[in-house]
């Protein structure tokens, strides 16, 4: 599908040379990937507010469309067409610049990952390294927001947010180990590519408890109920996001719903076998469902990723901070180092049939 | 000219700029962003030598965790720029004299000796195929295996050293004991007090 697009390009246009075609397509496929992910962050919020509303015994956003469904593109309008207020004593250039600085790597790491065998932006030979590293620089956002408010409660959640995000950075890359040497790959194409089968393949039921800490782990990443001490409205008002307003405030917004979306894809790519169907070497099923695209199945397991996160916002309290830290170097990071000599134990000894 | 030559010396302007305008930028914050900048053409000239393991360990070690840290400390800093600002002119004859002993030893190494262009040679254009990782890899846990695990050890020292300095036991702390709090069962926190029908009365 993609070469034959590729194709019609060059035949549309064909006085273009080489180089600049192929950035053509590049910025194309781009935005093609961009277009949708709006969309679907867009109507993630509508599809948040209607499930914790239905958990609450509520109706949620009815009033905008039919069912509400034009809610998301009030609440967008309604963002638009704010007033942006600076506070009087902040750093103006760098208050402008943590959302940009929050949003920006939350788009770039789309760059690398794949939605299916062929679909993907770039194939790169340490794409989960470049997903980690991109991943961290989103903190930069947070931090220059707290620190360029020049106001005492985002000061607070950027310093929480700081803390926290490194501490679990840790842990995060201590279950992406686990995967990496079970999968024998940094590259996320292979990773999924070595779960291929039915869903007895697939490396949450072997790395079921690595999955538990990174689902946990990505819950605090992207400062999500019940990990979202960084906004804490009831302790801090609303963390880094106090002085903000209109649309930096609604980048600060996509980029945490960007993040909530990716890393959702990447427990999918990772522990969920990606792009595979969960009835491959079944006898009937496999062929009664093989006529379902690679993107349809990633978008169904990541779906459920994306409810996981609404249904655990409407259940859980908001941990203490204290305690969230206490979890994350008492808990987390010795059951991970534990389990990575685990792994590499088993990998060694050819135990187990997934190594 | 090539593409990829335009692309490095687009990459080092960046580089130099970056570092110049880091060490002369008085606003604390400003200095480590354009520290980070810094890093991040870095870590794109590596990209272009095909090193791009490298290059992406650069942006997640030291752009990733080390510049949160200083991040984290300038924050709580009174980073007042007069304050800043009073000592320089005394330091400054110092200054010149560590940067130009540090101008003058680069120079040795780098003209002359086993980092010359004619010893060394250029490096090699491996191609699309060519795998850095695998590389690195091969090399560290094969031939210098034992290097690498005595540098681990030593960090891990370094780590534990650091904290036992650092770590002394508070006598006013008002540490919680968290394994305790959360432990914690309904029986310990209510109490059931059983009452007689006439201690009302009694109160009386």
């Amino acid at each position: 599908m993609w070469q034959s697009f590729v194709d019609l390009t060059h035949q549309l246009i064909p006085w273009f040379d080489g180089g600049l075609a192929d950035i053509l397509i590049i910025v194309i496929k781009g935005l093609a990937l961009i277009f949708p992910l709006i969309i679907m962050m867009a109507y993630m919020t509508y599809a948040e507010r209607k499930v914790i509303g239905f958990m609450q015994l509520r109706i949620g956003p009815n009033r905008v469309g039919p069912f509400g469904l034009l809610q998301p593109f009030a609440d967008v309008f309604k963002m638009l067409f704010k007033e942006v207020i600076f506070p009087s004593k902040s750093n103006i250039y760098l208050f402008l610049l943590a959302p940009v600085l929050a949003f920006v790597p939350a788009v770039a790491v789309w760059a690398v990952v794949p939605l299916g065998e062929d679909f993907y932006i770039a194939n790169i030979d340490v794409s989960l390294l470049y997903v980690m590293a991109i991943g961290s620089v989103g903190v930069y956002g947070i931090v220059l927001a707290g620190w360029a408010s020049n106001s005492k409660y985002p000061l607070l959640g950027a310093l929480r947010s700081t803390a926290l995000l490194i501490s679990y950075e840790l842990v995060i890359g201590f279950v992406l180990v686990t995967v990496v040497m079970v999968a024998s790959s940094v590259n996320l194409n292979t990773v999924v590519e070595s779960q291929s089968g039915g869903i007895l393949n697939w490396y949450w039921i072997p790395l079921f408890p690595m999955m538990v800490v990174f689902w946990i782990g990505a819950l605090v990443e992207t400062n999500r109920a019940p990990f979202d001490v960084v906004e804490g409205e009831s302790e801090i008002v609303g963390g880094t996001h106090v002085e903000y307003s209109g649309m930096p405030f609604a980048l600060f917004f996509m980029a945490e719903y960007f993040n909530m979306i990716f890393m959702a894809l990447l427990a999918v790519l990772m522990f969920f076998g990606g792009w595979h169907s969960p009835f491959d070497g079944i006898p009937v099923l496999e062929g009664l469902f093989a006529f379902v695209p690679d993107l349809i199945w990633v978008l169904v397991k990541m779906s459920f990723f994306l409810f996981l996160y609404f249904w655990i916002r409407a259940s859980f309290p908001r941990f203490r901070y204290d305690q969230i830290m206490r979890l994350c170097w008492k808990v987390f990071l010795p059951l991970t180092i534990v389990w990575i000599f685990v792994v590499a134990l088993m990998t060694q000894l050819g135990l187990g049939p997934w190594f | 000219m090539e593409f990829t030559s335009i692309l490095f010396y687009v990459f080092s302007l960046f580089f130099v700029g970056s570092s110049l305008v880091m060490i002369t930028s008085r606003n604390t914050a400003k200095a480590a962003l354009w520290l980070i900048l810094t890093f991040f053409s870095a870590a794109s000239l590596w990209l272009l030598l095909e090193a791009e393991f490298l290059a992406i360990t650069l942006i997640l070690i030291y752009v990733g965790a080390v510049m949160v840290l200083f991040m984290f400390v300038i924050k709580m800093l009174d980073t007042e720029a007069s304050t800043l600002r009073a000592q320089f002119t005394r330091y400054l004859p110092l200054g010149i004299f560590v940067s130009l002993v540090v101008i003058v030893q680069m120079a040795l190494v780098l003209n002359a000796g086993p980092f010359d262009l004619e010893t060394v040679g250029l490096p090699d254009k491996h191609g699309p195929s060519y795998s850095n990782i695998t590389a690195i890899a091969q090399q560290l846990y094969t031939i210098y295996v034992y290097p690498f695990e005595l540098a681990a050890i030593l960090l891990l020292i370094a780590i534990i050293a650091a904290i036992t300095l650092v770590h002394r036991t508070q006598v006013n702390s008002k540490k919680q004991n968290i394994t305790e709090q959360i432990s914690v069962q309904a029986e310990d926190r209510m109490r059931f007090a059983s009452f007689k029908k006439n201690s009302t009365k009694e109160s009386k």
